[in-house]
């Protein structure tokens, strides 16, 4: 066996998206030696295909807005689940991440007065989102990318090594953390072009892998998102919340079948546009929960002054949060009023001037002409739901990003408790930046408090490097195939456990689960190590396995509807619940999901809202209290 | 409805390959990733591609389909006659790894050897102020997704190895342009684009315009005028004197 390929840093960053990019700078600017894995190339982590915006209180289009207001946006559109301070932290910090990125060298749309211009979105009361047309992800993960090579130019002018202290292992993929006595001591993985195993020994790991949407059938999510952080945290003994919170984005291509899933701005209705059913009925104002009601148009031409007028109208409701625009899209397309291809009809074409669009919504048009052959100048788009963020994750200290497990820190998509039970839109690329950096710099203070590092042992690299190559030498018996598999496991979880749940299903689910992860235990690949999909799926599948269950285990607990969690047979939300959090935890190679009561929100924080609306969310006791 | 597709697909290494043909099952709205990826899901597992976000964003699809660089996923079988065979090679400007996986890291080196932005001294986080109109400059090569394919595609280094070694390629000569355009970058670009970063061996042929994705105007709006700004400082005659009398190189 050739030897196996070693590396020691201070700190691990795995991912390469907003959030592990930006904990990255940090922890080298914290003189930490740092390292960045990530799956795919360098520049290309999913946060690209972020579209429509940053959120953050700056008041650069409406100077009312401020860190009080975001927070409470925030909360509302988690429906009060949100672990408070992470939401308080978000909206303080979120204007200064922005900033920052300026002088990394980014280039916002700007205001007339030259500020960085803001858009208006679903959930938030104020324009508030920074943005670049709808390529604001790709701007975001341009902008970090650069000034990570900024920093590595400085090194060398320094050391004559551009690597000496920020070095990026692209194409890599991390299977197992390595532990010793409890303590992160490491990371094994494998490069994907040759399938050579590296060690890397490090105190500190910072998790950035993103979301879970591959275990789903129609997901906006690339094949990236496998849920590895998610898993990592797990079998390294870490727990997760809200994992039963799954974020169905109202508006995916539902057309041609190869692009199902793939996202449509929701900037084409801040901007704008309309839903229709196939009766031509603008049907959102028919879905306006009793909670939304005094801040939601209940008529079109009140709906439509909005857009020139904010201050003496409710807003649209096609700006609802997400998860009541996905529902109510359910519906109709249940009803018999959907489009030919199943989805509902989103317009900008009669909205807006054909230039306007083009300005605001290039790469949505381009999307929809290259892909699909339609014009949304001239015709309306086709949209439906698609999975498209988790909002449970790791759970983690909201100011250092340190999980239970001393040495991991999570941070963006793979952490949870910040959306509560759903993001808004514009919250995540915010969230990637804010508690990015506190990971970046909570890693960096814990290992500079170590007085000893902790030890990768022989044992467990051996044990690492047998788990990898196990799919190679898969039992005669089973020999299943790793695509059949993945593509059961996302028929399972769109089926049973997606936008709408109900108890039997969701115990369907989670036989058919313990029945895949049986079948995946035999699971076989063909060929070698160097770059084999098929191989590097089956590892992935260990993954979404286990997140899976997550999902499901945690869904049949709790009954009632909120947020990315909606059930026919526990149709409204619960005040009880909200003080509820699930947690899962791993136990030997099952799922366990234990309720813990939820923290508090601080009296200063709920004295942010109107009483009227705490009544709404909170128990009887609770608002006494 | 779905029909019998023909391919043609290079499969190989760094020590040599070829062109294995396939006949595949191909579905209305299909682009050309979504066969490759039947294909390896019922022929050739271990079939090599690199892809992401398959929505034309990512830019990690790059390929040659019959001989032109494009994205795979952005590439629709409809554009096909039926009864087409559709060949799928690598890109031929950067050394393969296996079947359509090339090394691109000639552009991640260069990209290194572009001095970064430099922010304005004095003007604080929060206090910097730009003009839509002149910050629309440089964001069309923001819209730049990285996909290489103009460096692919681009004569001076597709079948010149020797010239890596001084040329930065349309990408990273658009990035300097991106800089030089920046409205409060303080760095001077244009002397080094000619004589770091290759320049002059660009003889605007738009090659690269034409197989941009994101439609950027390559050519046009980054080379040419950057060309032109290095033309001024150079060869105007009158810098040419002072040069030559007080010996300033």
């Amino acid at each position: 066996m050739p030897e196996l390929e070693r590396h020691s840093f201070d700190v691990l960053v795995i991912g390469a998206g907003g959030a592990g990019l930006r904990a990255a700078i940090e922890a080298r600017e914290h003189g930490m030696r740092t390292a960045v894995l990530c799956k795919s190339l360098f520049g290309k982590a999913h946060t690209v295909m972020a579209e429509g915006g940053i959120a953050a209180a700056m008041g650069n289009v409406n100077s009312n807005d401020n860190w009080q207001v975001h927070f409470r946006d925030t909360m509302r559109g988690g429906k009060f689940l949100n672990n408070w301070r992470m939401a308080e932290l978000h909206a303080k910090e979120a204007p200064d991440r922005v900033w920052e990125l300026e002088t990394y060298g980014a280039l916002f749309d700007r205001t007339k007065d030259g500020r960085i211009s803001q858009r208006n979105f679903g959930g938030h009361e104020y324009p508030r989102l920074a943005h670049v047309g709808d390529r604001t992800g790709l701007e975001l993960i341009r902008s970090l990318q650069q000034k990570v090579v900024s920093l590595q130019q400085d090194d060398f002018a320094e050391t004559g090594d551009y690597e000496s202290r920020l070095r990026v292992f692209q194409e890599f993929t991390v299977t197992d953390l390595v532990l010793d006595d409890g303590r992160v001591a490491g990371a094994f993985g494998y490069w994907r072009e040759s399938g050579r195993f590296v060690l890397f020994e490090a105190p500190a790991v910072v998790l950035a892998t993103g979301g879970i949407g591959k275990s789903f059938k129609v997901t906006s999510n690339s094949w990236e998102y496998t849920g590895d952080g998610h898993a990592l945290a797990l079998r390294a003994g870490a727990s997760l919340i809200n994992m039963e919170f799954v974020q169905f984005h109202p508006t995916g291509m539902v057309w041609p079948p190869s692009v199902k899933g793939i996202l449509v701005t929701e900037s084409v209705r801040g901007d704008g546009g309309v839903l229709r059913n196939s009766d031509g009925k603008r049907f959102m104002f028919d879905y306006i929960p009793e909670v939304f009601k005094d801040k939601y148009a209940d008529n079109e031409a009140e709906a439509d002054r909005w857009y020139t007028d904010p201050g003496n109208n409710r807003r649209p409701p096609e700006l609802l949060p997400r998860d009541e625009v996905a529902r109510a899209i359910n519906s109709e397309v249940k009803a018999g009023r959907g489009s030919e291809h199943g989805g509902v009809f989103l317009d900008v074409s009669t909205r807006l001037p054909a230039e306007e669009i083009m300005r605001r919504l290039p790469s949505m048009h381009h999307q929809f002409k290259e892909l699909a052959d339609v014009d949304i100048t001239a015709q309306p788009m086709e949209v439906g739901p698609t999975c498209h963020y988790v909002m449970g994750g790791v759970r983690v200290d909201p100011d250092t990003g340190a999980s239970s497990v001393p040495g991991l820190f999570a941070a963006g998509e793979v952490s949870g408790g910040m959306h509560g039970s759903n993001r808004l839109g514009g919250n995540s690329l915010s969230d990637l930046l804010v508690f990015g950096r506190r990971a970046g710099a909570g890693a960096s203070d814990y290992v500079a408090g170590l007085s000893a590092r902790p030890v990768c042992s022989d044992e467990a690299v051996a044990e690492a490097e047998r788990t990898a190559v196990a799919p190679f030498s898969g039992s005669d018996a089973g020999g299943e195939n790793p695509y059949t598999l993945h593509m059961e496991l996302q028929q399972a979880m769109n089926d049973l456990v997606g936008i709408i749940r109900r108890a039997e299903e969701m115990e369907q689910a989670v036989e058919r689960l313990e029945e895949l992860k049986r079948r995946a235990a035999t699971v076989v690949v063909e060929g070698h190590r160097q770059f084999n999909p098929g191989w590097h799926l089956a590892l992935d599948l260990r993954n979404m396995l286990l997140v899976s269950e997550c999902v499901a285990r945690a869904a049949l607990l709790r009954t009632e509807s909120r947020g990315g969690h909606t059930r026919d047979d526990y149709p409204s939300m619960d005040a009880e619940w909200r003080r509820k959090l699930l947690v899962c935890t791993l136990s030997g190679s099952s799922v366990e999901v234990v309720e813990e009561p939820q923290v508090p929100i601080r009296p200063d924080l709920l004295e942010l809202f109107e009483h009227s609306e705490l009544q709404k969310y909170l128990t009887a006791d609770e608002l006494e209290g | 409805m779905g029909y019998q597709g023909h391919f043609r697909v290079w499969r190989g290494s760094a020590e040599g390959g070829g062109l294995e043909d396939f006949t595949v099952e191909v579905n209305e709205g299909e682009v050309v990733l979504d066969v490759i990826h039947r294909l390896q899901a019922t022929q050739t597992p271990d079939l090599a591609v690199r892809w992401n976000c398959k929505a034309g964003k990512c830019g990690s699809c790059s390929a040659e389909i019959n001989g032109k660089p494009r994205l795979l996923c952005m590439t629709r079988m409809s554009v096909f006659a039926e009864d087409e065979t559709v060949t799928v090679t690598p890109m031929r400007t950067f050394p393969v790894i296996r079947d359509l996986v090339t090394d691109v890291s000639y552009n991640y080196r260069k990209a290194r050897e572009i001095p970064a932005f430099k922010p304005p001294e004095g003007v604080a986080p929060g206090e910097y102020r730009m003009q839509q109109v002149d910050v629309e400059r440089s964001q069309e090569f923001r819209k730049c997704i990285e996909c290489f394919l103009c460096n692919n595609t681009c004569h001076v280094i597709r079948d010149h190895e020797e010239n890596k070694e001084s040329f930065a390629g349309p990408r990273f000569l658009m990035r300097v342009a991106e800089l030089e355009m920046h409205p409060l970058d303080e760095a001077d670009r244009v002397q080094q684009a000619q004589s770091s970063h290759g320049l002059g061996l660009c003889n605007i042929t738009k090659c690269c315009t034409e197989v941009c994705p994101e439609h950027i105007k390559i050519t046009d709006n980054a080379l040419i005028p950057m060309k032109e700004r290095v033309a001024d400082r150079r060869y105007d005659p009158i810098v040419w004197l002072g040069n030559k009398l007080f010996r300033r190189s």
